[in-house]
């Protein structure tokens, strides 16, 4: 069999496979919005319970998520970075900017599990109340999107490294940037409703 | 930067044949038939649990059915209706029709379309295993906490837990392929507003998917946490709300019900036309209504809970938003109606599922504005006259409609027309039997008969309404086989059906019949809504349509690059390790090994798949 | 249709009888030797103010939804014969896309009948949610739902009873429900619509009998292996029947002193008193029904079974057999009852219980 070529005559009719990607994410993410949203509608149902257990604001060490928010927060900027470096096609610097944005996910990844190891030392697991239920769930499923998003950095990023999928890198960045800025904003909205808004 | 469909390189055939050519294909038709397929063997046996379910209730103090058993077969029965019969029944017609509806030569990921499907597949087998190891889910479709999350040393609900998430995970999958579909595929001169009706209404349902399923994914690890993990979000003795698993629940569960109807109103939006020899009357407002459904189906869920003790506010709310979603759906109704009116109506087969769709759907659309009366619905909810509120919509109406559907299109997929004789006394049968069934049980619910009971005591009244209840189910069965019997006459010796055996309206009939596996040999450049139409008829002075004369020709000479994507291994791969991980989860914690297994297997079929180009590189 | 196919549709309808009169139980509830009414559970027949409310809403309902429906079915089954294709040969038909007003006609039209639908609707609803007065007087009922029976309590006058519920007739009943284990849903359906009685949630109901009669009723909610068989009984007295009745109920059991029921009593105390009550006897655990006055009843197992020493006997050697149940998964320290237990009496201890049982007037 012979590999054919491409069909010049119609392929400016169709979207190219990156168009297509990012519809998709975006479909995918705007699913995403209702999964996190049911998650906080759930924490914010139960946020007061705690019955036998600490409260939020016997646990919550403020200046502490907040600096690993922070962290969070720039490797959104970095992600940036990546992106830039990705559209002048400078896979090098790229792949700086994206190992760096995965180091600063696992940074947030290493406070978060700290601060459960701290919070189960203090007497809340998932068992402990409502509170405690909701309040893991929910911020472990961000984790899982985190440690996700941090796996897909550094596939991309070795990919790139390993010459495999060069003409699609800078479509790769792309969609992975989408989903790591969405998981970044979504941290956003759970630090605001989780840690600071519990009056 | 490469470009997918119909671009792509491929040098595989992807209409090999054979077992491991259906299992590793990537041909939205072939998905479509392993759909389609799947939702008849499924259909068949939902039908057997409804069958014993009526036997067992024929006569009062039933002791053809255990209470156990009856448990498991009514939740079975809806669960396996809804999530393996309708929603796959659509998803075949989505994934086959779809792309040859839009002028496209496939779904925008081929490859996820066949990993849907197989999760799909998985999933159901999933449910079914149940059965074979201490019992199938016995706590309703509903799952309705703490009731399912009461015993955990029996896993019967887990399995359904788990089960529904996976299912749910194959339509999430679907939804995002099809809606990428819908706006990057449709054929030059294809704008939004000539899609034709069936399209759109996918469109809608998919939108439902990818904004309901996250919803219900996260009330059932909810359920499952509970279940496994002793956490407490509907442990009421520790400060959980059982009430918060209906408001998740339902906030799925109402639009879900659109996502079932949705495709056989866009089926029967196509055929009315069709055999009316008229376009759709009214066709926007066909597609905004269905729209507006879609929007407004996202705020009714509590009418489900309007005994539930939300507070009279809450319920007046809720009630006004159920009657006013009444409105879109009305003028569908009154569209159809004017799709006909004036028309030359040929009474074939799909004409008559679809006439008897309206029917039927009109009653299950009243008595659904019967339910939007709060305090009327205090009487009954929970009760038989709802369950034959949905029958008429999800069997008079869904199951109608797709039927319409199958028999419209069979000629398209298989290359024969199902025999007309037969396929008339299908429909009188089915409907007959259908009213002789659930029409009594408006009666039954009205007269005081609560649902999900497995026997009742005599001198209630409701000896001589179930009698003819499993009279009419069993009529139905009768139909059915006539219909099965219809199906393998046709395989054997069925009338040739050629390219466009009912004057039809949109691009599927503008090729042959079955498609050849790149769909078109030219991609067409759409002019108008229904634009096959209008290359067969222009429209004369008084209005009326005249053939155009030579008959346009669409022999064309097959574009020289067409390109479709390889056959793949790993979708299948990828669902059968979702397969072992859930089964590993059920007998947590020692599962969890075979789980961590399944994931490994999941990971190698997701990982192999990122590895392997769209279209294999040349040996 | 040919007698051939009349043939095989009879045949089919016979094997149909065959096959499910089989399958009938015995019926041990009696139901239709206690009932003047064919539909003792009717929500049609209204015997109480807020089921005639909820009764004459549903009416008007039906009566709007039945025209709707002739008009649709009419215009439909016309449109189909009038224009149907004859003979096979398609007759010209004008390509009509649309009329806008007429599309405005028939949205407007139903946004009428739902808005003259949507006000009845909402005050009635606001009127049957809105507690008595207090110048009514409401007998307050504490109503809990358990797997598979209902405990209803008199606050006023510290008792509780299972299943079979007194109120006085004419007299606002002011319900004030929830469960101990699963969602419930309290129905009876002739003097009001249903509740969820919800764990960890407080739900109210109103009854009201505008006369005497007794009123039969079931769990409207999936409340596991028997829900079908978790049924009640509301009894509407006359104010002086009730006061009776109540003064018979506030009383604990005149124990017996002597013969079999005395063994009973013993028994009893030994075997059944890990679960229920009898006041006056060593029995005070709350986790099934209070048994005080069981004899007053007319039923028990859920108001499934009527009160006979025969269901009693068949009770007493394997309750699971007579109505389904899972007490293999009881975990009494947990709170959590499935059922009641065979408690592998002998026949000798079953005539004791029985008779025992008996003098619980």
């Amino acid at each position: 069999m012979t590999a054919e070529t491409l069909a010049p005559e119609t392929q400016d009719e169709h979207p190219d496979m990156n168009d297509m990607r990012k519809i998709a994410m975006w479909a995918f993410l705007g699913s995403e919005c209702l999964f996190f949203g049911s998650l906080i509608t759930t924490f914010l149902v139960y946020r007061t319970r705690v019955g036998e257990g600490p409260s939020a604001s016997e646990l919550f060490d403020i200046p502490f998520t907040s600096v690993s928010s922070f962290i969070l927060l720039m490797s959104s900027l970095t992600m940036v970075l990546a992106h830039h470096s990705a559209t002048r096609k400078d896979w090098r610097q790229m792949r700086v900017w994206l190992v760096a944005t995965a180091l600063l996910g696992m940074v947030f990844l290493a406070g978060q599990v700290f601060e459960f190891t701290e919070f189960v030392h203090e007497g809340l697991t998932v068992t402990t109340s409502p509170f405690g239920s909701s309040f893991f769930v929910l911020t472990g499923f961000h984790g899982a999107h985190v440690a996700i998003g941090v796996l897909l950095l550094l596939t991309t990023a070795f990919h790139s490294y390993s010459g495999r999928l060069r003409q699609g890198e800078g479509m790769n960045v792309e969609m992975v940037g989408l989903y790591w800025h969405f998981v970044d904003i979504v941290w956003i909205v759970i630090f605001t409703v989780v840690y600071l808004l519990q009056v | 930067m490469t470009t997918l469909n119909p671009e792509v390189t491929r040098t595989d055939s992807p209409t090999r044949g054979g077992l491991w050519g259906w299992i590793t294909t990537t041909d939205h038709k072939k998905i479509g038939i392993l759909y389609g397929g799947s939702a008849i063997v499924f259909f068949v046996v939902g039908g057997i649990e409804a069958l014993l379910i009526r036997v067992q209730l024929a006569v009062p103090n039933g002791e053809f059915l255990s209470a156990d058993a009856y448990n498991q077969m009514f939740t079975m029965h809806a669960t396996t209706m809804v999530f393996l019969v309708v929603m796959p029944a659509a998803a075949a017609f989505t994934n086959y029709f779809l792309p040859i509806l839009l002028g496209a030569r496939d779904v925008a990921f081929p490859r996820l379309n066949a990993l849907s499907y197989w999760v799909f597949f998985f999933g159901g087998l999933f449910l079914t295993v149940s059965f074979f190891v201490g019992g199938a889910p016995d706590g309703g479709w509903f799952g309705y906490a703490p009731l399912s999350t009461q015993v955990t040393e029996v896993v019967r609900m887990d399995y359904w837990a788990l089960g529904l998430q996976i299912v749910g995970l194959a339509s999430l999958l679907a939804s995002v392929n099809f809606i990428t579909t819908v706006f990057a595929m449709r054929a030059p001169g294809m704008t939004l507003m000539r899609m034709p009706v069936f399209a759109w209404m996918a469109l809608v349902v998919n939108f439902l998917l990818l904004f309901s399923l996250p919803i219900i994914t996260v009330g059932l690890i909810q359920v499952f946490l509970d279940r496994n993990l002793g956490t407490l979000f509907f442990d009421a003795a520790n400060g959980g709300d059982p009430i918060l698993w209906q408001h998740l629940f339902w906030l799925f569960g109402h639009p879900e019900v659109y996502v079932l109807i949705l495709p056989a109103m866009g089926i029967v939006s196509e055929v009315l036309p069709t055999f009316s020899k008229k376009p759709l009357f009214g066709r926007s407002f066909v597609i905004f209504s269905g729209i507006a459904i879609g929007f407004m189906g996202f705020g009714v869920w509590a009418h489900h809970m309007f005994t539930a003790g939300l507070g009279p506010v809450a319920e007046a709310a809720f009630a006004l938003t159920t009657m006013f979603i009444a409105v879109p759906t009305g003028v569908k109704i009154f569209n159809w109606l004017g799709t006909v009116w004036g028309g030359s109506i040929r009474l074939a087969t799909p004409m008559l599922f679809s006439l008897g769709f309206i029917a039927m759907f009109v009653i299950g659309g009243l008595s659904g504005v019967t339910h939007s009366v709060a305090p009327a619905d205090w009487q009954q909810h929970d009760t038989y006259y709802v369950v034959a509120h949905f029958h008429y919509v999800l069997f008079g109406g869904a199951v109608l409609g797709l039927l319409a559907g199958l028999y419209y299109w069979w000629p398209k997929i298989t290359g024969k027309l199902l025999h007309e004789g037969l396929g008339k006394i299908h429909f009188w049968l089915i409907l007959i039997g259908f009213n002789l069934t659930f029409a009594p049980m408006h009666i039954l619910g009205l007269n005081g008969m609560p649902r999900r009971t497995y026997r009742y005591p005599e001198g209630l009244g409701f000896e001589f309404w179930n009698f003819l209840a499993t009279f009419g189910s069993f009529l139905i069965a009768v139909s059915m086989l006539v219909f099965f019997w219809n199906m393998y006459r046709t395989w054997r010796k069925g009338e040739v059906a050629g390219p466009d055996p009912w004057d039809g309206r949109t691009l599927e009939w503008s090729i042959s019949s079955p498609p050849p596996v790149h769909n078109f040999d030219r991609i067409p450049v759409v002019e108008h809504e229904d634009d096959f139409w209008h290359r067969k008829y222009t429209i004369a002075e008084d209005g009326t349509a005249v053939a155009v004369d030579p008959p346009p020709s669409f022999d064309f000479e097959p574009d020289e690059n067409i390109h479709l994507p390889s056959p793949s291994f790993y979708p299948v791969l990828a669902g059968a390790g979702l397969f072992v991980t859930v089964m590993g989860l059920v007998y947590v914690p020692w599962g969890l090994i075979a789980a961590g297994a399944g994931a490994v297997i999941t990971m190698w079929g997701l990982f192999g798949w990122s590895m392997e180009p769209l279209t294999r590189e040349e040996h | 249709m040919s007698s051939r196919k009349r043939t095989v549709m009879l045949l089919l309808l016979f094997a149909v009888i065959l096959v499910v009169s089989a399958c009938s139980g015995p019926d041990r509830l009696g139901i239709d030797a206690a009932f003047d009414s064919d539909l003792p559970q009717n929500a049609l027949d209204p015997a109480g103010p807020a089921a005639q409310s909820i009764d004459n809403l549903w009416w008007l309902v039906f009566w709007i939804a039945t025209a709707v429906f002739v008009v649709v079915e009419a215009a439909l089954l016309f449109a189909v014969f009038r224009f149907r294709r004859r003979k096979g040969v398609d007759h010209a038909v004008e390509q009509v896309h649309g009329n806008t007003r007429l599309e405005i006609i028939w949205t407007i039209i139903p946004v009428v009948l739902l808005a003259a639908l949507a006000i009845p609707t909402i005050g009635t609803l606001f009127e049957l949610r809105a507690e008595p007065e207090p110048e009514e007087n409401a007998l307050q009922i504490e109503v809990t739902g358990h797997q598979w029976w209902w405990e209803f309590s008199y606050p006023e006058y510290g008792f509780s009873t299972a299943n079979e519920m007194h109120i006085p007739a004419g007299r606002a009943v002011y319900l004030t429900m929830t469960s101990a284990d699963v969602i419930h849903s309290f129905w009876v359906p002739q003097l009001n619509g249903k509740r969820d009685a919800v764990p960890g949630r407080i739900t109210n109901l109103t009854l009201e009998a505008d006369e005497p009669g007794t009123f039969l009723g079931q769990c409207a909610e999936f409340c596991g292996l028997a829900h079908a068989d978790m049924r009640h009984r509301v009894f509407a007295e006359t104010e002086e029947d009730f006061e009776v009745w109540v003064a018979g109920q506030m009383q604990p059991a005149v124990l017996p002193t002597g013969g079999l029921a005395a063994a009973g009593l013993e028994s009893f105390e030994i075997s059944c008193a890990s679960c229920h009550t009898v006041r006056g006897s060593a029995a005070a655990a709350e986790l099934a029904p209070d048994l005080t006055h069981f004899a007053s009843r007319t039923t028990f197992g859920g108001a499934t079974f009527a009160n006979t020493q025969q269901h009693l006997r068949e009770w007493l050697r394997d309750p699971s057999a007579l109505k389904p149940m899972r007490p293999e998964l009881n975990d009494l320290s947990a709170g959590r009852v499935l059922g009641m237990p065979n408690l592998g009496l002998t026949e000798q201890q079953i005539d004791e219980l029985i008779a025992f049982l008996d003098t619980l007037e």
